[in-house]
């Protein structure tokens, strides 16, 4: 069967997904987009001045298309369709039959019938190349003014601002977001936006717009004032772009939209309307989630099982130039009979309201302005009915002892509860994956999806989940192990605090028993984290894993591998020789390793000292290749050589390795420097992957290799090299702080409650005021550093341990090599029992 | 057929770290010397040689109890062998032999 979908949106392409994932092998897929790119984040549209750029905005995986049923056509807009003979035609003449045919035009921005609309640097705010228009635009002026204060008008006036624009707000309405949010709550939200420098002028409609005296344009108000700005763009509302349908015919709502059933069926049976372009149940939905959920319907309508689109709930809560905002269904108490709580604190700038049936039992709607933590909480009530509490007031006051409220019995929560609106994840859904065994919030967002778009879900989900998990027997406790009833994170907090110098210590104070493999390491990191001590002093050897105590990485047979330090992947050809000259004299194998450096294979324990000796002697020092600590900063070439880099990349990242070597952390730390977008440093797959542009450093965070690949994400752009350095020092240090065991920076930032904007918030604007500390400890654990075994070898009594026998200088009888590609390896256990059989013949 | 133990004195008591084990060799065998200072000093002895891993290293691994047992963990793949009777918690299997062990003297003695 033939299904074409007209339109590459959002929600065009969540019906793609949704039927990918159904298998739908029976249709041969057609999609044509008007646009020149594939369908991207049009809800984080502003995403894209604060440093992503398009291709980070698509929501297209890489190799989507790929399938043999599916095709898609961009740049190619439908301007005929004829339903008798089922076909439509696009812009370069092309012809497509089809059987079943979807629309998900979407809506085009409205543009309000003023003169002056249509002048040079007038604009609106819906796609990428409007925002190309609008970054150009902004390079030749000082002011931008946003036409319209609704949702998508505060957003645009967030891309002004970063845009560096002086930015205003025009609005037709008494208050902002009128649709939204109540008088009361757009007043405080007024006060929250103009205390962020955007000045808003309300109640202002606008006559005319002609050129300014000294600005691009003067905007003239019927009131007869007016408003000097360069740019305008236009947020004042969205028209459903209806008009394939009107002209083959099919029913159109009063005011426009695609009339459709509750099955999303026009008013031809072979014709679906989705999203922002249909008209259900006498309502045009401009929010994603319902054109979401449409595209969800007509999916399953496609493949013959029952769905309906029954309406969808508009509530929603976002984060509006750093304002958080709620609005819960009706709230602006519309329903006959309701009653509202308010609460309004003028100095923190909050305002809250709940919207009550008459009856008093149930809640019908909300607005919170300035905080909006009870948002899940509350939609939960609200949708499911469940009967408030006698004092519904304290579900919005603030707790008087400082404590968080109580949240919502999730039990009273029915099975059927959509928790995640936004990939349509039940309570049932989340359960059954707990039971399954994910019993982390990271394991769980990687089953379900839930709380992976806008994340608003996740502490209602993290709340279900822990409740769950006590209903199933499972012990929600994050015991390091037997010997200590504290998390990794709350035991390197009392090391600190404390001043805690050994784990004979902590044991004392804080443990029992004897320790085991678990806590021993785990403590000589916290403790090497925060006071840097030479790790083979007496009282730490005996809490050091073997790695940590050889001071190399151990392999199979028992020997030891050798890495010296290449830092940035930097080696002279003296340094290289020596090397070459070492591994010669004892035999070893040599790799080129991942991380750009050189490593040793073969080195039993007793030979190490000599090894270090001749490498320290020649210049190196350890390479940190057994801890868990910074390994290397692979690097490009970049600038100094290479004809497209725009940074120096290689010298950064011999900065960055001197700076950071040394540093213990929870689990190992990669990094990547890039000289320029072709990443051949491929830094975007490290913790701290860095790119040079030509404003700047930009920096990206969180990305790991490993069983579990992770792309990083960008944290910040065109920084300078202090401010990135600072980052990052505050950015590994509460990494070190508040991380699990073993627990690396993917796995652990997506466990952060609150995500990639709480870190930001942590690090960049400091909103934790530990910023100054955590540079205080870096910088010590900079200034403290010393090659550990430069040390090892010095130190008679330390040289000592490295001895295979305690009481001979025999070697290891158990290290057998054989030979294989010219080198050395160790024998396997077919090889050793042949030579021991030759050996009895021998010796027969 | 020994009916009495043959002492061999291998290092000095405080060659070992409390905490920690030494490699001896007697008689050609590899001997994992451990001094558990939360034991009230006490020493044990067994093989050095992890059947699992197949490698002479359990005088490398960490010392510690799981429960009322004594263990330590065998550095490659970390399971754990009982210091009192060689029994390898993980896999029975693999159990070690256990050699007695003395501190007399400050020395510490095996017999092997």
């Amino acid at each position: 069967m033939k299904l074409i979908v007209i339109g590459h949106g959002m929600v065009g392409h969540k019906l793609l997904e949704s039927l990918v994932e159904a298998g739908a092998h029976d249709y041969d897929i057609t999609v044509v987009g008007e646009e020149p790119r594939p369908a991207y984040d049009r809800v984080h549209l502003s995403e894209f001045f604060s440093g992503k750029s398009a291709a980070e905005l698509s929501l297209v995986p890489e190799g989507f298309f790929d399938r043999d049923n599916l095709l898609l056509r961009l740049n190619a807009r439908v301007v005929h369709i004829d339903r008798l003979a089922k076909t439509v035609t696009d812009s370069t003449g092309e012809v497509l039959a089809y059987d079943k045919l979807v629309l998900a035009t979407g809506s085009a921005p409205f543009v309000p019938p003023i003169p002056g609309n249509d002048r040079a640097d007038c604009l609106v705010y819906r796609t990428i190349e409007d925002l190309e228009a609008m970054q150009a635009c902004g390079m030749r002026a000082s002011i931008g003014t946003v036409l319209g204060g609704g949702l998508l008008g505060l957003e645009c006036a967030k891309a002004l601002r970063d845009l560096g624009l002086e930015t205003h707000v025009v609005e037709f309405a008494p208050s902002l977001m009128a649709v939204q949010v109540d008088a009361a709550g757009g007043q405080m939200l007024r006060g929250r936006i103009e205390d962020l420098g955007v000045a808003v002028h309300t109640g202002k409609n606008t006559q005319q717009i002609v050129a300014g005296e000294h600005t691009t344009h003067r905007m003239l108000f019927t009131d007869g004032t007016h408003l000097d700005t360069d740019m305008i763009v236009f947020s004042a509302g969205i028209r459903p772009r209806d008009e394939l349908a009107r002209a083959c015919g099919l029913a159109i709502g009063p005011r426009g939209g695609i009339v459709v059933d509750d099955t999303c069926r026009t008013s031809d049976p072979d014709i679906f309307a989705i999203g922002e372009c249909a008209l259900a149940g006498g309502r045009i939905y401009g929010l994603v989630a319902p054109g979401y959920e449409m595209a969800r319907t007509v999916a399953a309508a496609l493949q013959g099982r029952p769905a309906t689109f029954a309406g969808a709930d508009t509530s929603t809560k976002l984060k509006l130039l750093g304002v958080d905002v709620a609005s819960l269904g009706d709230a602006h108490g519309q329903t006959e009979g309701s009653r509202a709580y308010q609460y309004t604190d003028e100095r923190r700038q909050v305002y809250k309201k709940l919207v009550v049936s008459g009856c008093g039992k149930y809640l019908l709607g909300g607005v919170m302005v300035g905080e909006a933590a009870e948002y899940g909480t509350l939609l939960q009530m609200m949708l499911n009915r469940i009967e408030l509490p006698p004092s519904p007031e304290f579900l919005i006051l603030p707790q008087a002892d400082g404590t968080a409220r109580p949240g919502l019995g999730v039990e009273a929560l029915p099975d059927s509860a959509q928790i995640c609106s936004c990939n349509n994840v039940t309570k049932g859904d989340l359960c059954t994956a707990v039971a399954a065994g994910a019993t982390t919030i990271g394991a769980l967002k990687s089953c379900t999806r839930a709380g992976t778009s806008c994340g608003g879900c996740v502490p209602l989900a993290t709340q279900l989940m822990k409740a769950e998990m006590q209903k199933q027997g499972m012990a929600v406790n994050n015991h390091l192990c037997e010997h200590f009833a504290y998390s990794r994170q709350e035991l390197y907090h009392l090391v600190r605090v404390e001043g805690i110098r050994s784990f004979a210590e902590l044991l004392q104070r804080h443990g029992h028993g004897l320790g085991c493999d678990i806590c021993k390491p785990a403590t000589a990191s916290i403790l090497a984290s925060c006071w840097n001590d030479f790790v083979l002093q007496p009282e730490h050897a005996s809490v050091q894993d073997t790695n940590d105590y050889f001071l190399g990485n151990i392999q199979k047979d028992g020997t030891y591998s050798v890495v010296p330090r290449m830092p940035g992947g930097e080696v002279t050809p003296e340094g290289l020789i020596a090397v070459g000259q070492v591994a010669r004299k004892y035999g070893l194998y040599t790799k080129i390793t991942g991380g750009q450096r050189v490593d040793l294979f073969g080195a039993r324990v007793d030979q190490l000292p000599s090894i270090w000796e001749e490498l320290i002697a020649a210049g190196f020092e350890t390479g940190h290749a057994y801890g868990k600590s910074l390994r290397t900063v692979k690097s490009c070439v970049g600038s100094t050589w290479c004809r497209y880099g725009v940074g120096d990349s290689a010298g950064l990242a011999v900065e960055l390795e001197h700076r950071y070597k040394g540093l213990r952390a929870p689990h190992k730390l990669k990094f990547g420097v890039s000289g320029c977008t072709r990443e051949c440093a491929e830094a975007q797959g490290k913790d701290i992957g860095i790119i040079a542009t030509e404003r700047g450093w930009n920096l990206y965070v969180c990305g790991n290799g490993g069983m579990k690949p992770r792309h990083a994400e960008l944290f910040a752009s065109d920084l300078d090299q202090a401010t990135l350095l600072r980052y990052i020092d505050r950015f590994l240090m509460f990494y070190v702080r508040t991380a699990d065991r073993l627990q690396r920076t993917s796995t652990w930032r997506e466990n952060l409650e609150g995500g990639l904007d709480y870190l930001k918030a942590v690090i960049i604007d400091d909103k934790l005021g530990i910023g100054a500390e955590l540079e205080t400890e870096m910088q010590h654990v900079i200034e403290s550093y010393a090659c550990e075994w430069q040390r090892a070898v010095s130190d008679p009594a330390v040289r000592r341990r490295f001895r295979h026998f305690v009481n001979s200088e025999a070697a290891d009888t158990h290290v057998m090599f054989v030979e294989s590609r010219g080198q050395i390896r160790p024998a396997t256990p077919a090889e050793r029992m042949q030579a021991a059989g030759m050996t009895s013949i021998k010796a027969a | 057929m020994t009916s009495h133990l043959h002492w061999t004195p291998v290092c000095a008591m405080d060659e070992i770290i409390p905490d920690t084990g030494v490699c001896a060799l007697v008689n050609g065998q590899q001997v994992a010397i451990f001094h558990v200072a939360g034991r009230d000093g006490q020493l044990f002895a067994i093989d050095n040689y992890d059947p699992h891993a197949g490698a002479a290293v359990l005088s490398r691994g960490l010392v510690g109890n799981l429960g009322e047992r004594t263990v330590v963990a065998s550095p490659i793949y970390k399971h754990h062998f009982d210091l009192e009777t060689g029994a390898c918690l993980e896999m029975p299997e693999h159990a070690v032999r256990v050699f007695p062990v003395r501190a007399a003297e400050g020395k510490v003695w095996v017999s092997a």
